[in-house]
């Protein structure tokens, strides 16, 4: 029940903000920030709660479920287990940031602001804990639509154009994700009688090769437009640089997380052999992406494009280590999600303070800053060595793991993968250089940063080094979670059940199907 | 003619009454307020001789009407539409100077004819209920004859529709001359007693979709609905969207399951083509609309072609998802048009795009609500038409029609970006201040106001909990399914 309780609470808290903001501009602000310390409170207490043996069978920590629409087998069913936990750990701190971050830089409409704010992280916390397909693409499109009001109303000069364009990828891609969640339904229900869209029930049905592989490429669609991997990734630097700074640290920080915890949690234990098969392609296209990405971000001149083409780099070591199939691998792929976060985060944050002074984001017209400002140099030090990797730092962990997890699965695409964290040191000591350092521009002195501003950005720099130093907890959370997406790979099974097919129906038959949901009983 | 009979009619007969009584009210005294609470009455009169006879099973009025399950839901439907939009048109037409007596007749006797065209099950009735609908629309479309395009809309319907009539009877006559019956059920007995289909048969029914096809305004008999939908009253224009296409969809199912049309691939291309050519050109030429009218009815060309998935899925799950769809549609549409109804003024309809700008900050409720209309016509989850959406993808997935399902996954993007667009200028900053509208005293909008609320509430509440209204289909189309 907590953990509808966590919905609930930033849906209505949302609401509230909403009609607050009739009444004054502060009280939205406040909202806003007790509802989401609310939940990442919970879901602390859930973390410090965790009995100790979680890698033991069972590694749901807490389920919820019931009825919805039990004519189609729909239930609201919610689980959390480590690799949610810690998805929901990270949503609701960046979301406090976020909520800081905009107390000054939004001045309008900040009831309707706030309330879109709680709802994207709403819609994102749902995508992380629900375990009924259909509830799944129901939040996945409730992430969408207030996402498009922060980057459409607040957002930069280009923001139409930016939002439209955010708005048809994703969900273009979300219904073919729609279509293979309704195959896989038929599919299941003509094999086994029971109509259900309960994830637990699903995720061991077997297919003939070819529904198995289309099954998958819609999923794949969803989420590898989402992460972005490279063909699919040009709504992300315009999204990315449009959007106001809290719009941009959600989407950097969430909004592509929720990419990478859909092939994790659905595409690989679901689709085991369509996977494989597709795995060198997956990775090729990871590779692709991060020597793309890098090339790319070090041509900008936009700062926020910039940091928005080295997510697209980062990305890469995601599907790179996602389709290497071992928990090396995978155990990197979650640290990456989570100090990719942060330190992209940090990032856009950054770019915020400084469109905040400057009122450009324009590199070229930024120089010397360091002599003036040397708290917020020092934090950029750290995130731009976080995003190349220093060791010490949690990038540097996320990155070793992914890369000797897919040294065991492919040589030579690990080899040019490896070259990409040379490029990522190019483009992240531009950034230094370009703005902190060299010679000084004719600018009015900048104030340094403000106790609220080190307020956002001290947690970020405690966390990664954190996370740098000492990530055995974090990857002691995620171990159970991740051995059993691999199940299907590791024991794989014995004897073939029958192959499922979807059966067609005549148009003018008559037999009347049950479309029964039968509620899942945990073991 | 039983008294059993009557009593089964007896929704039609309060319509039908109603319609003269409020023509004999006109003679005596014309007065605007008394006809509105009287139309409004007749309509709950019809709603609860309905609820009489809601739990039948199948009951044929030879040898002309069928009621069932289906005939129950659609009358129930197009009875609840036909209210809210006269609970619209009081605040809309009070405004104006014109005789507005007049069209409360031609409302109840253009939802008499969609009622007659739902419970038919014979060429006869079904010709005439279709022209009982299409005469009072001539009238209804042209209604604000001063205004600029009313004429042209009125005139454009009326010929077009003519000449569908004309199309549609010659079909039945082929029809008839083969099959030598004019009932549904007939015709069925004789197309499984014959090998094949015969050229003359195939003629006949390829005639009556131009006219069936015509009053659903899909691919290629869609050229009346932008200009009409521009130059009707917008209250009507909510009704042409809704009722009239509605009771048409239901006619088409019943004539098409009866007549066993799923068992010949011909048709069933033929509808393949029209659906997916709907779509398209639904989808595209509303791309570039600047009138919201005119977006409003090529969005609701394309909505008849998803529409057709369903009913081409056939079966239990298509009939149902074909009704689902046509409550979230209804909804939907009388939504949009009640915004513009709303926000009219005494000239003209606020039809153009730039009238919406900014609404957001200047009427944010009305501009919330407009939203969730757009959202619920894209298929947005939290509203019925996501639900809708949903029901006719199992529908088309369930028969493998992949094709169709495709085309209308591509087409809801498409369909996405004249929404959002709709929407981004809501919340664009509005121009310069723009001078107060001289308004009518407050109580006139109460009524439209609440409506829309309802209607709202309704749109997200069927969108969270459907189940409701998913029970209420199933149950009530057992007794059609049982019956075929």
């Amino acid at each position: 029940m907590i953990l509808a309780w966590i919905l609930i609470i930033l849906m209505a808290g949302g609401v509230l903000a909403w009609i607050a903001g009739r009444l004054n501009t502060t009280l939205p602000r406040w909202i806003a920030l007790v509802a989401t310390f609310a939940c990442l409170c919970m879901t602390v207490y859930l973390w410090i709660e965790l009995p100790a043996s979680t890698d033991a069978v069972g590694n749901w920590i807490m389920r919820f479920q019931t009825p919805w629409i039990p004519q189609w087998g729909i239930s609201f069913h919610l689980a959390l287990d480590g690799l949610s936990l810690l998805m929901l750990l990270l949503t609701f701190f960046l979301g406090i940031l976020a909520i800081l971050t905009s107390w000054r830089e939004i001045d309008t409409k900040v009831g309707f602001f706030h309330f879109n704010l709680l709802w994207v992280l709403a819609g994102i916390s749902g995508v992380f804990l629900t375990m009924d397909l259909f509830l799944f693409y129901f939040f996945w499109e409730v992430m969408l639509i207030p996402m498009y009001f922060l980057i459409g109303i607040w957002g930069h000069e280009n923001r139409t154009y930016a939002a439209y364009k955010f708005f048809i990828f994703t969900q273009a891609s979300g219904l073919l994700m729609l279509l293979s969640i309704l195959g896989l339904y038929f599919v299941h229900g003509y094999s086994t009688g029971v109509y259900t869209f309960n994830y637990f029930e699903l995720v061991g049905t077997s297919f003939a090769p070819e529904v198995g592989a289309l099954l998958m490429a819609g999923f794949l669609a969803a989420f590898l437009v989402k992460l972005p991997v490279v063909p699919f990734h040009s709504w992300l630097p315009d999204a990315h640089s449009q959007a106001p700074t809290a719009g941009s640290v959600i989407l950097a920080g969430l909004l592509l997380k929720t990419g990478a915890y859909g092939l994790l949690r659905f595409v690989i234990p679901m689709f085991p052999d369509a996977a494989q098969a597709f795995a060198p392609w997956a990775m090729l296209l990871g590779v692709i992406g991060i020597l793309y990405g890098a090339i790319l971000a070090f041509s900008q001149t936009d700062l926020k494009r910039l940091v928005a083409y080295t997510s697209v780099s980062h990305m890469g070591f995601v599907i790179l280590g996602v389709f290497a199939f071992n928990e090396l691998a995978l155990q990197g792929v979650i640290m990456q999600m989570i100090t990719h976060g942060l330190s992209t985060g940090a990032l856009f944050l950054l770019a915020g303070f400084l469109y905040d002074r400057l009122h450009t984001r324009d590199i070229r017209k930024m120089g010397g800053f360091w002599t003036s400002v040397p708290k917020m140099g020092v934090i950029a030090l750290v995130f731009v060595m976080a995003s190349l990797g220093l060791p010490g730092l949690g990038n540097f962990i996320a990155e070793f793991l992914t890369l000797v997890g897919s040294w065991q699965a492919n040589n030579w695409l690990t080899v040019f993968a490896t070259l990409g964290l040379v490029a990522a040191t190019a483009y992240s000591l531009r950034i230094m250089q370009k703005i902190f350092l060299g010679n000084t521009a004719n600018h009015p002195a900048l104030a340094d940063l403000s106790l609220r501003e080190l307020m956002i950005a001290v947690p970020l720099v405690v966390l990664i080094l954190w996370l740098g130093l000492y990530p055995q907890p974090v990857l002691n959370t995620a171990r159970a979670s991740v051995t059993e997406q691999l199940q299907a790979y590791t024991n794989p099974k014995v004897a073939e059940p029958a192959q499922a097919m979807l059966q067609t129906e005549a148009s003018d038959s008559l037999t009347i199907h049950t479309l029964k949901g039968r509620t899942y009983e945990p073991k | 003619m039983s008294r059993n009979d009557l009593l089964y009619l007896m929704p039609l007969l309060v319509l039908a009454g109603g319609a003269i009584l409020n023509m004999l009210l006109v003679a005596v005294k014309r007065t605007h307020k008394i006809m509105y609470v009287l139309t409004i009455l007749v309509h709950i009169g019809a709603l609860l001789a309905l609820y009489n006879i809601k739990n039948i099973t199948a009951y044929t009025v030879y040898p002309l009407f069928i009621l069932d399950g289906l005939a129950v839901f659609n009358l129930g439907l197009i009875l609840l539409t036909s209210l809210a939009v006269t609970l619209l048109s009081y605040a809309y037409f009070e405004q104006r100077e014109e005789r507005k007596e007049e069209y409360y007749i031609l409302l109840l006797l253009a939802t008499l004819g969609a009622c007659v065209l739902v419970i038919s099950r014979h060429f006869a009735s079904f010709f005439l209920g279709l022209e009982v609908l299409s005469v009072s629309l001539y009238s209804l479309i042209a209604y604000l004859r001063t205004r600029e395009r009313s004429d042209e809309a009125g005139i454009k319907y009326l010929i077009l529709a003519a000449f569908s009539s004309a199309f549609l009877l010659f079909g039945m006559a082929l029809v008839y001359a083969v099959s030598g019956t004019m009932e549904f059920s007939g015709i069925g007995n004789y197309l499984s007693s014959s090998r094949e289909l015969d050229t003359l048969l195939l003629t006949g029914f390829g005639l009556m979709i131009v006219g069936i096809g015509f009053k659903l305004g899909v691919v290629p008999f869609h050229m009346w609905a932008p200009d009409v939908y521009q130059g009707a009253p917008a209250p009507v224009t909510a009704f042409i969207a809704t009722v009239s296409k509605g009771g048409m969809v239901a006619l088409l199912i019943r004539f098409f399951s009866q007549a066993g049309g799923y068992r010949y691939p011909d048709m069933l291309l033929i509808f393949t083509i029209i659906a997916i050519a709907s779509m398209f050109a639904g989808n595209l030429l509303a791309l570039r609309q600047k009138n919201i009218k005119r977006l409003l009815a090529y969005s609701s060309i394309s909505h008849l072609g998803y529409l057709l998935v369903a009913f081409l899925a056939g079966n239990k799950l298509g009939v149902e998802a074909v009704s689902f769809y046509l409550v979230a549609y209804f909804i939907t549409s009388l939504g949009a048009f009640g915004v513009v109804t709303i926000l009219s003024d005494k000239d003209r309809d606020a039809d153009k795009l730039r009238d919406y700008r900014g609404l957001l900050w200047r009427r944010p409720v009305t501009a919330a609500i407009f939203i969730a209309m757009l959202l619920s016509l894209a298929g947005i989850p939290l509203t019925a038409g996501f639900v809708g959406k949903f029901y006719l993808l199992a529908a088309g997935v369930n028969t493998q029609l992949w094709l169709l399902v495709v085309m209308l996954v591509i087409n809801s993007v498409i369909g996405l970006y004249y929404y959002i667009k709709v929407i981004a200028v809501m919340f664009a900053q509005p121009n310069a201040k723009r001078e107060p509208r001289k308004l009518l005293h407050p109580v006139f909008y109460l009524t439209s106001g609440s409506t829309m609320m309802v209607l709202a509430l309704l749109l997200v509440w069927v969108g969270i909990n459907p189940n409701g209204l998913m029970q209420l289909i199933h149950g009530l189309l057992d007794t059609f399914i049982a019956a075929r």
